[in-house]
């Protein structure tokens, strides 16, 4: 399930346009899916500034631990608080409930330089 | 190189499994969720495929005699019939493996052993039986091994069988009926919960595996990859090679020294230096973590004392899913190991306390 309207990165990261310079961020139904069932989810603090590529966050199954990379440069303005209590939502609805944070970007234009579903369909097809 | 398929993998793959491969073979990992089939072993039962198994089979007058001089523990005096846990060790008292040996006849023996050593093991074998009245026989392509595990494993199992399963007893073996066809059946397992393990030939696999999943269904039985197997295992403070055990460690550091049996009569590989550990006490022990966290210690994290210095490392961890938080098994130094010693893990650049706690984690009530 790769939904058409997202961005998409070589991390298997979904970026959603929510505002002029801000966007959503969560991980792909093809990482939960490699993830196995998500125990815990380690977000960072509101204000935190992060570089593209820069850890984000982790994200632990029963079985292992994954890093989540900010897939741009941005400040983190809102975090999804409710995976401290049900982190299976990344599992249930990634793409929906199971989203991770909100970043209010440095180059708003950087999201037209990431992956399209069509080509995120195919990286993830290659592994 | 292309990994080994079980008899059973068409049946894996059916079921939707997502697949691993694991010392050489393909094997099912999980099939939808790790976490429901771990509480479904928990609360009703599981279905494990366990062909990856390694199974020696040693025949002959001296057999016995054989294994009491290759493994630390006491062969020739498991009843026939019956089985015991047990290890094979260097001379210097290392783990090459642990074992279960069942003893299957009077002068026969099946050794099982885990996947990543069987090849080791066998070879181990056939050098120490040398000398002895025995054939070593590396059996493992003959059986594929079921396993039913969860305290609905004798409801489920019961109708498919002639034998009386009350009279199974926990560790032994019997040659019986499952679905009509021939198997060892033995109350043996990796979960901590009741269970039965089944060794099949590979062309009934598949028929003992669908009467199986038929006949668990009214149980809630599921399916069950190696993802919960392995936080099934660490709930029950079940010991895995590469991980607690190793040939840098012997049964002693592991609290398995139970099963060295140095009173045995006769030498064994080993028995000096298993000796020696036994009178001097081991340098460091195995201990169980216990964290109010539900980041996870892992395999090869440092643990630290109260005042930053590190004495130990991490051997495995995760979330408990049964317990609702995080449990690991470490090796720590010596005067760190009393149920209650406040220590932290370096979980990836920060310390996380855990507290020592006696080991298992989880024990049925039954």
């Amino acid at each position: 399930m790769i939904p058409e309207e997202l961005k998409y990165t070589e991390e298997h990261e979904w970026v959603l346009r929510t505002g002029e310079d801000t966007v959503r961020v969560g991980i792909t139904d093809y990482a939960q899916e490699q993830l196995g069932d998500v125990v815990f989810v380690q977000l960072p603090e509101l204000g935190e500034q992060v570089a593209a590529g820069q850890t984000l966050g982790e994200v632990e199954s029963t079985k292992s631990v994954s890093d989540i990379y900010a897939p741009l440069a941005g400040e983190v303005i809102t975090r999804n608080d409710s995976l401290d209590q049900q982190p299976d939502l990344v599992n249930s609805d990634p793409y929906g409930e199971g989203w991770m944070v909100e970043l209010r970007l440095d180059d708003p234009t950087a999201v037209d330089d990431l992956l399209d579903a069509a080509a995120y369909q195919e990286l993830a097809a290659a592994e | 190189m292309e990994s080994r398929r079980t008899p059973l993998h068409a049946e894996h793959e059916a079921l939707g499994a997502m697949f691993t491969d694991f010392a050489g073979w393909r094997m099912p990992l999980r099939y939808d969720s790790e976490l429901a089939e771990h509480h479904a072993v928990r609360t009703s039962a599981g279905l494990f495929d366990l062909t990856h198994m390694g199974e020696i089979v040693l025949t002959g007058p001296e057999a016995g005699a054989a294994l009491d001089h290759a493994l630390v523990g006491h062969a020739s005096a498991i009843g026939v019939g019956r089985a015991r846990y047990t290890m094979i060790c260097e001379a210097d008292g290392g783990v090459i493996d642990d074992l279960i040996v069942y003893r299957t006849g009077e002068l026969e023996y099946l050794v099982v052993a885990n996947a990543s050593n069987a090849a080791v093991v066998h070879e181990a074998l056939v050098a120490r039986a040398k000398g002895f009245d025995t054939t070593v026989a590396d059996k493992s392509t003959d059986y594929a091994l079921l396993a039913v595990q969860g305290p609905k494993a004798t409801a489920i199992l019961e109708g498919l069988t002639p034998t009386d399963l009350a009279t199974v007893k926990y560790y032994a073996s019997y040659p019986t009926e499952v679905a009509g066809k021939a198997v060892l059946l033995a109350r043996t397992g990796y979960t901590g919960e009741d269970g039965f393990e089944l060794f099949v030939a590979p062309d009934d696999a598949a028929h003992v595996w669908q009467a199986l999943l038929a006949a668990g269904a009214p149980h809630d039985l599921k399916p069950a990859g190696l993802g919960c197997r392995d936080t099934l295992r660490l709930e029950a403070g079940m010991p895995l090679y590469g991980n607690e055990l190793g040939r840098d460690s012997t049964p002693f550091h592991a609290n398995l020294g139970r099963v060295v049996k140095l009173d045995k009569p006769g030498d064994f590989i080993g028995r000096d230096a298993l000796a020696a550990v036994a009178e001097q006490g081991p340098d460091r022990k195995l201990v169980g973590l216990k964290t109010a966290s539900r980041r996870a210690p892992r395999h090869g994290y440092p643990v630290l004392d109260a005042t930053g210095n590190v004495i130990g490392e991490v051997t495995s961890g995760a979330l408990s899913p049964t317990l609702g938080y995080s449990v690991a098994m470490a090796y720590v130094a010596v005067g760190n190991t009393e149920p209650g010693t406040e220590l932290s893990v370096d979980v990836r650049g920060k310390r996380e306390p855990v507290e020592v706690v006696a080991l298992p984690f989880y024990k049925r009530s039954s």
